[in-house]
């Protein structure tokens, strides 16, 4: 987690360099006004307008920020490729402030003023949906990166929102994942399951890994439950050893799972645990250690250590643009869903909003960075997931594991 | 055993539980205030630890020392600056300085440091040995034995120094005392200062024993350790012991009995049948002397 006053700090660095940065775009807007006038707007002409709403700035700025670094360089990729269908792509960045009122005004902005193609974003979950009507509304396809909650596209009827897609898988498929992991790669049949009962994220992930492994012919010996902010789990992690699982299961976030898995070892567990992407943080190392990690495994949304070819190309052309940085999921997820969206209106054969939502919905086998998929009927991506394994403090890359 | 594994477990946390329940039990015992904050001088403690092991690279013991020396100048400042003036006040309006200041404390804190958690570096052996089957760590024992033997130094502190017959005599009546030519303020601030520096070792063992140490950590311990003091009978130094381990190990059993989620609810639950059926907890009665 990150800590108030950093964010505060962040934030306000982030304000300041982008008052600079619009003033400085102003400029440049005027300029180009003057010489190109009304041509370089409206879906016939000879560029691509691919607009992106994302947290720039704001609480959750370090999410948006990373979705668009992946995005830009999937942008300049392709236009130096010599864009899609000859037409080179222009991307039209707004910030939404980290606020989902924002994000609703910057998707009208997007779509009825820029006329873009489709939307990027947002980042999280909360502004996407905020942005849904909109794009119904409009027929402008909306793509949520990194947006894994499942009512992004599946409202509460159940019904779904035709122009709302995502790239990243949705929380409960990491159970199903895991649950696969443990009794086929693992071939284990008696697990536990320890989550957090605070959380709808980790009690989705225990639903489906739940579900999942029975259907795989597992069995679940037992079924614990922790509340966030809880130190001590010794005395339920002694009653968990009782019934002598083989595997433990434990979705949760970093904080809690770090002090559990530690206690664990402690206790004399020595079975392989595993979690969800909420594992993913360098605090976990700290507060479980080394020692206690290892035999640990987690699920994420790619690894930047997988030996595959794809992945490796776009780690070093990334890392190229960005000071050696190596990229994170979210940079991850932003250059695939411009690479989907590319795909798309190859498919469609047209930049019209309904014929790109028929392609972006019809995707089957799309090999990307982080998996290669196709989409369901609710619009979730079904795509392969990467366990990562800890190794002396380390995060490794394991395997895939396919759905 | 799973059973000797759990008793462990629980006699582990009820001894931080004691620990912390002493220095409410005395503080009350001798100015009658519910001191609030106690359980911020328990998370200061715990930081104090933290930045002597891992900023400085002193030792568990050293560690220990430091913090307990830090706490119970902190007390006896929190003491003078806070409660001394407002004596002959209301309890109640004592009892409401007391929450402002452990939030002050806890946001001061986050204030200078942010509200992220903090990882205790390992400084005890981690090995274990095996006991009727139990896995019992050579940290709990020691972490134990530590506990224990400041207990019974309190005890001596209290029974067999003159600073300890001041105290009592204090807690007994106050105007009696003072006629008796003990000086009173010296002597509450003396047990601020012994039962900050006890909430300044349960945060170091608290830090060694469950690794994960934030600003806001304080809290809940103090609220159980409030529990315990109340259920051994609030005032009575015994009686926190006793509590204190009580909580804990009642805390354990319910784990163990597989209602997890219950296990806060179990706590105060207990204080509430306490405050029905036995107010003045299980050590009270009239005639016993009070600290």
């Amino acid at each position: 987690m990150i800590s108030k006053n950093k964010l505060k700090r962040f934030a306000s660095v982030f304000l300041a360099s982008s008052l600079i940065i619009g003033a400085l775009a102003g400029c440049g807007a005027k300029d180009g006004a003057t010489s190109g006038g009304s041509s370089s707007g409206g879906k016939d002409s000879d560029v691509i307008k691919i607009g992106m709403n994302l947290e720039l700035s704001g609480g959750v700025a370090s999410y948006g920020s990373g979705v668009a670094a992946g995005a830009e360089l999937a942008i300049a990729e392709i236009n130096e490729a010599g864009g899609i269908d000859g037409k080179q792509i222009k991307p039209v960045k707004i910030d939404n402030k980290s606020d989902a009122a924002e994000a609703t005004s910057a998707a009208i902005k997007l779509a009825t003023q820029e006329k873009v193609v489709a939307q990027i974003g947002s980042a999280t979950s909360g502004n996407t949906v905020a942005a849904v009507q909109i794009a119904n509304k409009n027929k402008m396809p909306i793509i949520g990166p990194s947006a894994t909650s499942t009512t992004v596209t599946v409202n509460e009827d159940g019904s779904v929102n035709d122009y709302a897609f995502r790239t990243c898988f949705i929380d409960p498929f990491q159970g199903k994942i895991a649950a696969n992991f443990a009794t086929n790669t693992l071939k284990l049949k008696n697990v536990a399951i320890y989550a957090d009962s605070s959380s709808d994220y980790a009690k989705g992930l225990a639903k489906s890994f739940k579900e999942t492994v029975e259907a795989n012919g597992g069995k679940v010996v037992a079924e614990e439950a922790y509340i966030a902010k809880d130190t001590d789990f010794k005395s339920i992690l002694t009653r968990l050893k009782s019934k002598k699982p083989e595997f433990i299961y434990i979705p949760g976030y970093y904080e809690e799972v770090g002090l559990i898995v530690k206690q664990a070892r402690e206790a004399g567990i020595d079975v392989p645990l595993m979690g969800g992407d909420g594992w993913d943080s360098p605090k976990m190392v700290e507060l479980a250690g080394k020692d206690a990690l290892n035999n640990t495994f987690f699920t994420n949304h790619y690894s930047s250590e997988d030996p595959d070819e794809k992945i490796q190309k776009f780690v070093s052309a990334f890392k190229a643009e960005n000071k050696d940085k190596a990229p994170d999921a979210f940079n991850a997820l932003g250059y695939d869903t411009v690479y989907w969206l590319k795909d798309a209106i190859e498919r469609a054969g047209s930049t019209d909003g309904e014929a790109v939502q028929k392609a972006l919905a019809a995707t089957k086998d799309l090999p990307l960075v982080t998996g290669t998929f196709s989409v369901d009927e609710n619009h979730h991506p079904v795509k392969t997931a990467t366990v990562l394994e800890f190794k002396d403090g380390k995060q490794v890359f394991n395997s895939k594991v396919n759905p | 055993m799973e059973w000797v594994q759990q008793l462990v477990n629980g006699i582990s946390l009820g001894s931080i539980y004691a620990l912390i329940a002493l220095g409410y039990t005395m503080v009350y015992g001798i100015i009658k205030l519910i001191n609030f904050a106690h359980g911020d001088v328990f998370m200061i403690g715990a930081f104090i630890g933290f930045y002597a092991i891992s900023g400085w690279g002193l030792g568990f013991f050293p560690a220990l020392l430091l913090a307990m020396v830090v706490c119970a100048i902190f007390g006896v400042l929190i003491e003078r600056i806070a409660y001394k003036r407002l004596r002959n006040a209301t309890r109640i309006a004592a009892l409401i300085t007391a929450i402002g200041v452990s939030l002050l404390i806890e946001y001061s804190v986050i204030y200078f440091r942010g509200a992220q958690p903090e990882a205790y570096p390992d400084v005890l052996s981690k090995s274990t040995f095996n006991f009727l089957g139990a896995q019992i760590s050579a940290q709990s024992i020691m972490i134990l034995s530590v506990s224990l033997s400041l207990m019974i130094i309190l005890q001596f502190i209290v029974h067999k120094t003159k600073i300890g017959k001041a105290m009592r005599a204090v807690s007994h009546d106050v105007e009696a005392a003072r006629l008796m030519g003990i000086n009173v303020d010296n002597t509450i601030s003396a047990t601020f200062a012994i039962g900050s520096a006890l909430a300044g070792a349960a945060g170091v063992i608290f830090g060694v024993y469950y690794t994960k140490i934030d600003p806001l950590m304080g809290v809940i311990p103090g609220v159980k350790a409030f529990v315990a003091a109340v259920l051994g009978g609030i005032g009575i130094i015994p009686g926190a012991m006793a509590g204190g381990m009580v909580l804990g190990v009642v805390e354990s059993i319910v784990s163990a009995l597989g209602f997890s989620l219950w296990r806060d609810a179990a706590a105060f639950v207990i204080l509430i049948l306490i405050l029905i059926f036995r107010p003045s907890g299980i050590f009270g009665k009239n005639t016993r002397e009070k600290v």
